[in-house]
């Protein structure tokens, strides 16, 4: 048994890591390794958008990481400072920066950087997919 | 071999940053993460390669362009206790720089030198 940890920089749909990242991750979990986190940073902070609606004969992201968290209790870490100036947005940092709607919300939640130094030196390996 | 461990360079976190100041974020997010890896008093050591030797041009500035640039970020690093910073001898080559034109002072290491880094860092980030 091994703890894994995941990088995502990539953006959904614009290159594979996005979904390799979340086969990787479920290949991970499923062999009995233990996935400690997953951490997007970058253009990796878009596969957290709530409101994604991909034509349905396309995978869900959004939905496949869900049911990751869902399914292994994996932690999924957004870098905060990433994600703010790409218009991500959990509910109370709308409300914080007086926005209509909000376009993360749970299993999804915002951090900060530490949490990714923290999460690789914590793990065995740190994984990092990117464009 | 007779060169092995030949660096002497270690720490918790090599960050290296393959990205030029413009263009992309890629830089500037590489180097918050170092920022923030050493404000939690982790030993961080960058390292310039390819492209990413010209963030270390001097004059630097922000410019029409819209993006902050890196170069106040590059002159906080002291601040943080970054002080080993190496950039890749092939890319100054390429660039046609020299390590003592930059706007700080870099130790030059060969890309076959990668592994034995690699090795010496509990945790490598790659931007």
């Amino acid at each position: 048994m091994m703890r894994y940890a995941i990088l995502l920089m990539g953006a959904p749909y614009s290159s594979q890591a996005a979904h390799s990242a979340l086969r990787f991750a479920r290949a991970v979990a499923e062999r009995g390794h233990r996935l400690e986190g997953v951490f997007f940073y970058h253009d990796g902070v878009h596969n957290a958008a709530r409101l994604a609606a991909p034509p349905q004969d396309e995978p869900h992201l959004v939905d496949g990481w869900t049911a990751l968290a869902a399914d292994h209790g994996v932690p999924l870490q957004i870098c905060i400072a990433a994600a703010l100036r790409r218009g991500l947005l959990d509910e109370r940092e709308a409300a914080r920066h007086g926005k209509q709607g909000y376009s993360v919300a749970p299993p999804f939640e915002l951090t900060g950087l530490g949490q990714l130094v923290d999460l690789g030196l914590r793990c065995d390996r740190l994984v990092t997919f990117g464009p | 071999m007779a060169n092995d461990k030949a660096l002497g360079v270690d720490g918790d976190l090599l960050v290296i940053l393959r990205h030029g100041p413009h263009g992309t974020s890629w830089l500037r997010e590489g180097l918050d993460a170092a920022l923030v890896a050493a404000a939690f008093g982790r030993r961080v050591t960058l390292l310039f390669m390819g492209e990413g030797v010209t963030a270390l041009v001097p004059g630097q500035k922000s410019g029409p362009l819209g993006q902050k640039g890196t170069s106040p970020t590059l002159e906080m690093l002291e601040m943080y206790d970054i002080d080993t910073l190496l950039v890749e001898t092939e890319a100054l080559a390429l660039f046609g720089l020299r390590a003592d034109g930059l706007m700080l002072s870099a130790r030059e290491v060969e890309a076959a030198e990668l592994d034995e880094l690699a090795s010496t860092h509990s945790l490598v980030l790659t931007f």
